[in-house]
């Protein structure tokens, strides 16, 4: 840092960097300068002026959002002309505001009544008739009420820098302006609804969440999305056992204050009225609800026989279970019921690039490189389709530090918009090969590949980036919140946990699928058979354990209900390796946790595979699986903990065949997207170019 | 048609064409010295020429009265970026009509005026930022621009001199927060027309964020005589802090009503009495409004003053766009604050609170007041409300909008105590209160 610049305020002498907002500088040193429209990581506006404070030697009050700091400068925040100033400012604001706070979902948790509280006067002098507007509905998700807006453009700031949509603009002028669509009378858009978080007040509500409860009225229980691998954390504001919104205004997740539509509103699926809620049995070709305790009971008898009888027995992991429930699962399976085929759905090459780093340290890239990398290069990918946090880092690391973005992809992502260079190839080897001048100028670069890159490409792709002579760092993007746990925890018929080789190799999921010999296929959270795909195996014994009656489970013997991860504990890992913790949020009656069910399944047995309770299996994760030894209070204050780099030499490659991305958008979630209302009440994912 | 033929007390120069035959045309210019001086600046060297204008004293007429030379010289002579010129022919302010006139009768000084800019800060492109509501002065422009390329006064190579300039003309959509310099730029820019966070100013960072002169059509219009004459000449026209002539609108409660040219410092009731033929017959002076609507308003005692910068600060007014408004005895000052907010409610661009609803809410107060229901306490509240906005808002309309209406509030007080609603206000009862059953 430059010389540091020596500045009072209110008395206090601070310090603060050459450049530094005053506004900013007060907040460093513990003094907050009201504001509306000022809001940090976007642009400034000046518009409210809440923040006007005195200055010594200026002959007017000055915005603290706006001047930079300077030598000697005195600056009193709570001079009388300055407050003042704000409580006149907050009248004018009120005088065509509606003020039906005690109905508005903003209520309690408004940044307008704070302020109004502290600032404002206690009656009103305006006494004319208020400048009323219809309440307006955008899109299923977004709904503005022009009346309690009071212009501090967040929300046209968030959509256009952060989502980089440009969905809103303003039209009208003077007290008539109002915040609209750009585009018609409806929102195209992302639908993330950060607008709606960003509003300071009640102007833009959720059709989610409005009207529904008071904040008040709600417990706020931050856990993790279940929806794609980039793993944000979410706080669900849940009341009477429901959950009725969430949001990230805590932003202590890696993702900040980001969600995307998944993460806030896609969790209306819980309440499907198709959610399974009893356990069933087949019998005489029909499944038919029976008690937890029978089908458990039918489970362990079936598996026990088989398992007596040397019968091959099949088991597919989830990509949505807890590590906890994958290692369980896999430990169980392996030494209770002493089958090596393990697999799960595989949607990234990850083993491969753990393979091709043996021996670099500082080679995975995390969520938060993504934002101070000086150049980022994605290979195959749809960032803002499919990994919509990721994507939202990438645009902040231009927008701040004018990183330089490669896009190496077959059709046009938006990521496009802001890159350096865009290369539209199915030969993405080739079109990165092509950019290695351009990436080479840079001091640090981080490659992002999807499923395109697998195999022995993987390793190409890191020779590549051996080449440039610059520290590189790789995310191997999968598909789900926990597919990058199945994997670390040794779904995998060739790998067990931390990708050390299987005593036993096993058959993978189309191979258990395809052998005449399979006497039982155990699917815990996924969905094999989809589509009405058949076992070669007409006498296998099928157990499934799911929220919904998928496919698979339309063919199974045994239906378990299980749990969402709303309604559980344990741990995730998300695609840049980051653990975080899930909390509880709710129960829903008549499902439990994969976790408690394999346990049941376990003492039924009579198999001893450790404790089935998910601070025991953590530790065990963390003694044994390569990578997880991570400090255990990070996690239990919500943090995210970093895996350590786990690479090293893989000797036993898993097939890159069987690695496919399911290729979801913003607007899909394999299958749980489906039974999200929400979701599916949204136009199509718009297309990946806004602007233009 | 010319321009009426000039008052024999007018001091002619930027206006001297516009009562000739055919005065838009470039051969009435070309016959009347037009061109010399850009023929002249394209010798200079850009520093001769800004210290030129420098010398002159030359203030910019839009409104703000910043000296000219020295915005010029703001500019960053190094920076690789393009430079513009900005020409603001805006000319919304109430009361103000000149930069239509000299658009009509002299398109091409106004050109030349722009040529000689851009050789002095070394820009080769420029817009003429033109209200949209001037729709015929934009067929004059693009005409008179189109003389001048034939000509090569515009274009590549400029009279064989190598330097090439080209200017055209850009419409506002109608409204006066356009002539705002930072408005105007983004309005230029395709964007909606509200103002910039300043600094940067636009001389450093101006139009697509480069380095921009933007000023008054007049100010441009000063610039060609004071090359061929010399700064120290036009100064000498002037005052001691603001050199040469400025044309006065002088419209309102008097008998010729029009624009006339004086040198700064002219007497003001000159300008009404002689010039402008006096107030009509047994009318008497009630108010004047000095320089543009955002001008605080004078009574007729504070009028006997010189037309300058300085005399007009110290009466509590401001020289502002040259747009004088005369009131005489008949003026109900209460319409006239009305009229005025009226006018910057309907403009106030929306960005910023104390603008956006202040305007709006003393509208409804006036409203009431000029409808003859309003309470005693409306009065000080308009006042009040007026001072909350005034040297808080983001851009200098707020201002605008609240000098005037404290000036009218403060200076004809009795004509609101006169127009109250008349009744009976029971002890204890808030007056507010009282004002809904009216
Ligand atoms: C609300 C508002 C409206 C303005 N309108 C005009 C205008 O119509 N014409 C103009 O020349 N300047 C106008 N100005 C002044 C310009 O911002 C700017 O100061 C001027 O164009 C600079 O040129 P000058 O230095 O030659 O006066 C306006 C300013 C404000 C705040
Ligand atoms: S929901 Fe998201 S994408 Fe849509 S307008 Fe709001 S911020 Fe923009
Ligand atoms: S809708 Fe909300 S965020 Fe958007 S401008 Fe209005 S108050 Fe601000
Ligand atoms: S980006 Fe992924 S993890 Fe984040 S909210 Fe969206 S779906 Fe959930
Ligand atoms: S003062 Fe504020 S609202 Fe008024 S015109 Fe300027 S920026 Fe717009
Ligand atoms: S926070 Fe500074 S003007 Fe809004």
């Amino acid at each position: 840092m430059s010389n540091p610049v020596n500045l009072t305020i209110d008395g206090k002498a601070v310090q603060a960097a050459p450049g530094t907002l005053l506004i900013d500088a007060a907040k460093q040193s513990g003094i907050l300068i009201p504001a509306f429209c000022y809001y940090e990581g976007y642009s400034l506006q000046a518009a409210c002026r809440m923040c006007l404070v005195e200055v010594e030697k200026f002959p007017k009050l000055q915005a603290a959002c706006t001047l930079p700091v300077a030598e000697g400068m005195v600056v009193r925040t709570e001079a009388a002309s300055a407050v003042q100033a704000r409580k006149t400012t907050l009248e004018f604001l009120l005088t065509n505001h509606p003020l039906d706070c005690p109905v508005c979902d903003k209520g309690g948790e408004c940044e307008l009544q704070d302020m109004v509280f502290r600032y404002g006067a206690g009656e009103s002098r305006f006494t004319e008739v208020k400048h009323h507007v219809d309440e307006k509905q955008w899109s299923p998700v977004v709904y503005y009420d022009a009346p309690r807006c009071i212009l501090c453009y967040r929300c046209v700031r968030v959509c256009d820098e952060g989502m980089g949509v440009t969905a809103l603009g303003i039209t009208h002028r003077g007290a008539y302006s109002e915040i609209t669509p750009n585009k018609g009378d409806h929102l195209n858009c992302d639908q993330c609804g950060a607008c709606i978080d960003i509003c300071p007040v009640g102007a833009l509500t959720s059709g989610i969440y409005r009207y529904q409860t008071r904040p008040w009225e709600m417990e706020h229980v931050g856990t993790i999305c279940t929806h794609c691998s980039d793993g944000c954390k979410t706080t669900l504001g849940v009341r009477n056992n429901e959950i009725v919104r969430g949001n990230n205004r805590d932003s202590t997740g890696i993702n900040g204050e980001f969600l995307c539509i998944k993460g806030r509103y896609a969790f209306d699926f819980i309440k499907h009225e198709d959610r399974l809620q009893s356990p069933m049995v087949r019998r005489n070709g029909k499944l038919e609800e029976v008690s937890w305790a029978e089908a458990v009971k039918a489970v362990a008898a079936r598996f026990a026989e088989i398992k007596a009888a040397g019968g091959a027995i099949g088991v597919a992991g989830s990509v949505h279970s807890t590590n906890e429930e994958s290692y369980f699962l896999q430990k169980f399976a392996r030494q209770g019921l002493g089958t090596p085929h393990i697999d799960h759905a595989r949607s990234g090459d990850v083993p491969a690039l753990i393979h091709a780093l043996a021996g670099k340290t500082d080679a995975l890239a995390t969520a938060d490189s993504l934002y101070h990398a000086k150049a980022v290069l994605v290979v195959d990918a749809d960032l803002s389709q499919q990994h919509p946090f990721l994507a939202f880092q990438v645009r902040a690391n231009v927008r701040h530090h004018q990183a330089a973005v490669y896009t190496v992809t077959r059709g046009p992502v938006r990521e496009e918009q802001t890159a350096a260079k865009a290369v539209h190839t199915a030969d993405y080897l080739a079109g990165v090969r092509g950019l290695g001048e351009d990436l080479k100028k840079h001091a640090d670069l981080v490659i992002v590949f999807g499923d395109g890159i697998k195999g022995a490409a993987v390793g190409e792709l890191v020779a590549f980036g051996d080449s440039l002579g610059i520290p590189v760092r790789y995310v191997c993007l999968v598909d789900y919140s926990n597919s990058r746990g199945a994997m670390d925890m040794g779904l995998l018929p060739e790998l067990g946990p931390g990708y050390h080789p299987a005593a036993v190799r096993g058959m993978s999921l189309p191979q258990m699928a395809a052998s005449q010999d399979l006497a039982a296929l155990w699917v815990v959270g996924a969905d094999p058979l989809a589509g009405g795909k058949r076992l070669a195996s007409g006498k296998a014994f099928v157990v499934v354990q799911d929220l919904f009656l998928t496919d698979t489970a339309k063919q199974a013997d045994v239906v378990l209900p299980s749990a969402s991860a709303y309604e559980k504990s344990g741990t995730v890992t998300n695609v840049t390796g980051q653990i975080q913790r899930l909390k509880k949020g709710l129960n829903i009656m008549g499902a439990k946790p994969d976790l408690e069910i394999f346990g049941l399944i376990a003492r039924a047995m009579g198999v001893d595979a450790g404790r089935a309770q998910n601070e025991a299996v953590f530790e065990e994760i963390r003694k044994s699986v390569r990578g997880y030894n991570v400090p255990l209070p990070v996690l239990a204050t919500g943090g995210a903990a970093q895996a350590q780099p786990v690479n090293g030499r893989v000797d036993v490659l898993p097939d890159p065949e069987l690695v496919r991305s399911a290729g979801d958008t913003l607007f899909t979630s394999g299958s749980l997207g489906r039974y999200s209302k929400i979701l599916g009440s949204v136009m199509e994912a718009p297309g990946a170019l806004y602007k233009g | 048609m010319p321009y009426n033929k000039p008052h024999p007390a007018e001091t002619i120069i930027i206006s001297r064409r516009f009562h000739l035959p055919n005065s838009a045309s470039i051969d009435t210019f070309l016959a009347h010295d037009g061109y010399k001086a850009a023929r002249k600046a394209l010798d200079m060297s850009q520093d001769d020429i800004i210290n030129e204008v420098k010398k002159s004293n030359l203030r910019g007429r839009g409104g703000a009265g910043f000296p000219t030379g020295m915005k010029w010289g703001f500019v960053p002579r190094q920076s690789p970026k393009p430079k513009y010129i900005v020409v603001n022919a805006d000319e919304s302010e109430p009361g103000t009509c000149k930069d239509r006139l000299l658009m009509e009768f002299d398109p091409h000084r106004l050109i030349e005026g722009c040529l000689i800019a851009a050789k002095a800060v070394g820009a080769h492109q420029g817009w003429v930022y033109i209200r949209g509501e001037y729709r015929y002065l934009i067929d004059i422009m693009d005409k008179a621009i189109a003389e001048a390329y034939k000509a090569n006064w515009l274009g590549k190579n400029v009279q064989g001199t190598g330097f090439d300039f080209d200017l055209s003309t850009h419409t506002g959509a109608g409204a006066y927060e356009c002539g705002e310099e930072s408005a105007l730029l983004e309005s230029l820019e395709g964007k909606r027309g509200q103002p910039r966070i300043r600094p940067p100013f636009p001389a450093v960072s101006g139009a697509f964020q480069c380095p921009t002169i933007l000023n008054n059509v007049e100010t441009f219009c000063a610039v060609p005589d004071i090359i061929l004459n010399g700064g120290d000449w036009y100064a000498s026209l002037g005052v001691p802090r603001a050199g040469g002539t400025r044309l006065l609108c002088i419209s309102g409660h008097v008998q010729s009503p029009g624009v006339f040219e004086v040198p700064i410092g002219f007497p003001m009731m000159r300008a009404i009495n002689e010039m402008a033929g006096g107030l009509r017959p047994g009318r008497k002076l009630k108010a004047v409004i000095p320089g543009g609507s955002s001008c605080p308003v004078l009574k007729a005692d504070e009028c006997d003053l010189p037309m300058d910068y300085d005399s007009l600060a110290k009466a509590g007014s401001m020289l502002g766009s040259g747009g004088m408004v005369i009131m005489d005895d008949s003026t109900d000052m209460v319409k006239a604050a009305l009229r005025i907010i009226k006018f910057y409610q309907h403009e106030s661009c929306g960005w910023c609170i104390p603008c956006r609803e202040g305007t709006l809410w003393l509208k409804k107060i006036l409203t009431r007041l000029d409808d003859g229901i309003g309470v005693r306490s409306d009065i000080d509240l308009v006042g009040e409300l007026a001072e909350n906005m005034l040297g808080r808002t983001f851009c200098p309309l707020g201002d605008a909008a609240a000098l005037p209406t404290i000036s009218i509030v403060k200076k004809f007080r009795a004509e609101f105590e006169a127009r109250l609603a008349q009744v009976q206000v029971p002890a204890g009862v808030s007056e507010s209160l009282v004002r809904i059953h009216v």
